[in-house]
């Protein structure tokens, strides 16, 4: 299905684990250094309110007076368990896409404030860096590095699949369940 | 020699590392592509690698943006000492970092500032040793740091899962790791594994028995009977491509051992995700690189 800007309270809710979701509109990339900047106090430069943030470290090259996205998979996402709640709360970040999942925590905010976990699939950086159509701007990336910044993604039918959503439901959660379910069936 | 002609032979063993997945690594992803149920999120995650796999191919760029560790085994014939041949391949990493088949990714432990040329204290790892013939065979292997950090190594006996120092224990110690790595290490993976060595000979030999091929058969029949069926144990438990549920969850396992202390007993596992970065050549004298080892 196909899930269009602005990225609603009312869409997001709308969704649920194992969709498999186009994302198209806007989207702001944040790891490691974003996540820390924001939960100690730093100002955004950019209005989260509706956003989709995407847990990636880009390679980005200029050509021609433009930024050309060369590879752009997701990283892993369980660094940012401690901020991503807060942070969703506080600057109403709709959404984030990373990879391997999320924690309690995170879910639990997914609940209270109406946001959900995108999966995007590792290590598949080409197939996603051509879904970003155009970057139209960089923030914090002299202060952070390029794979650290906050870049723009001007995304077109950015495939993603949900793993957790506003209803308490993490297929992370369940797979762990029951494959360790199965690896002691094995073992006894 | 001319160290032109051996850093040019390099810098296009990077660019097809990093852009291009070994035939047995392929064979392996469109066998698991198969298996998976029509419609499920498994298949879908295989879809979209297998989809990437051919374009980065394509398009001459980094399958995934984390272009990895850089390891580097040579086996030096007479003509090529150790001196040349660093100098060379670091030559054609700077260079590989600059027209983008890496990302920059070695970064100062202490200060957290990146080099920006993918060179650094132990970046990259070489491991040399002399040849046994006249060529000079380069292996090299990228691997992701997400895979990396669902590497494990256990301690025998291990309480907590009910591991013995056997080769029952060992098993247990395997399909834990699988267990505990759940998607997080961009499944499909494959297992380097060692059984025994120190700490640090352990990690090293179980990374290295990664460059053997998918589907060849290890020599050790013991060995041989453990992989067959860890790899068929870890594939029921449903962890699926990227933990998202399904068939596919290794694509390989690969045993190896060393002996070890009698007071130690160590399980050493390389966990490798998907994107299977290893590629080497053998080349003469002359700079003619004769054979591409990972291809057909």
């Amino acid at each position: 299905m196909l899930l269009e800007a602005p990225f609603t309270e009312e869409k997001i809710r709308a969704l649920k684990v194992g969709d498999k979701v186009e994302i198209s509109g806007l989207i702001f990339t944040g790891r490691d250094a974003v996540h820390k900047y924001l939960h100690d106090g730093g100002k955004p430069p950019v209005d989260l309110k509706d956003s989709i943030i995407y847990h990636c470290g880009p390679v980005v090259v200029k050509e021609k007076g433009k930024w050309v996205v060369k590879a752009a998979g997701p990283t892993t996402s369980i660094r940012e368990e401690p901020y991503q709640g807060p942070l969703m709360e506080q600057f109403g970040i709709r959404a984030v896409i990373g990879k391997g999942g999320m924690g309690a925590k995170t879910l639990e905010y997914c609940q209270k404030v109406g946001a959900v976990y995108f999966h995007a699939i590792g290590g598949a950086a080409q197939v996603l860096a051509e879904r970003v159509i155009d970057v139209p701007d960089v923030h914090l990336a002299e202060k952070f590095g390029a794979p650290e910044a906050i870049w723009e993604f001007q995304v077109d039918r950015f495939p993603v699949v949900v793993t957790m959503d506003s209803h308490g439901n993490s297929l992370h959660e369940q797979v762990l369940a029951d494959s360790s379910k199965r690896l002691k069936k094995i073992l006894d | 020699m001319e160290a032109k002609i051996l850093q040019a032979n390099l810098l296009e063993l990077i660019r097809r590392t990093s852009a291009e997945l070994p035939d047995d690594v392929k064979r392996g992803i469109r066998k698991g592509l198969r298996k998976e149920k029509k419609e499920s999120s498994g298949q879908y995650a295989l879809q979209v690698i297998n989809d990437n796999i051919i374009m980065a191919k394509d398009k001459s760029q980094p399958l995934c943006q984390d272009t990895g560790a850089i390891i580097c085994y040579a086996d030096l014939p007479a003509w090529c000492d150790e001196k040349t041949f660093r100098k060379a391949y670091e030559r054609a990493v700077v260079k590989a970092t600059k027209v983008g088949y890496l990302r920059q990714n070695s970064v100062d432990s202490i200060t957290g500032e990146n080099s920006g040329t993918n060179l650094g204290p132990g970046n990259p790892t070489f491991h040399f040793h002399p040849a046994k013939g006249k060529s000079l065979t380069v292996k090299m292997m990228l691997k992701g740091g997400g895979s990396e950090n669902m590497s494990a190594q256990y301690s025998l006996p291990d309480n907590r899962i009910g591991a013995g120092r056997d080769l029952e224990g060992v098993r247990k110690c395997l399909l834990d790791a699988v267990l505990n790595a759940q998607g997080k290490g961009c499944g499909p993976g494959i297992l380097g594994v060692c059984i025994g060595g120190d700490r640090g000979s352990g990690y090293v030999a179980a990374k290295e028995t990664l460059f053997r091929l998918l589907d060849d058969k290890n020599e050790d029949k013991r060995l041989a009977k453990m992989e067959k069926q860890v790899m068929a144990e870890a594939n029921t438990l449903n962890i699926g491509p990227m933990g998202f549920g399904g068939a596919t969850t290794l694509l390989g396992v690969k045993i190896t051992h060393r002996n070890r202390v009698p007071a130690s007993f160590f399980v050493s596992i390389a966990y490798m995700c998907w994107a299977f970065r290893r590629n080497g050549f053998q080349m003469g004298e002359g700079g003619k690189i004769s054979r591409w080892l990972y291809e057909s």
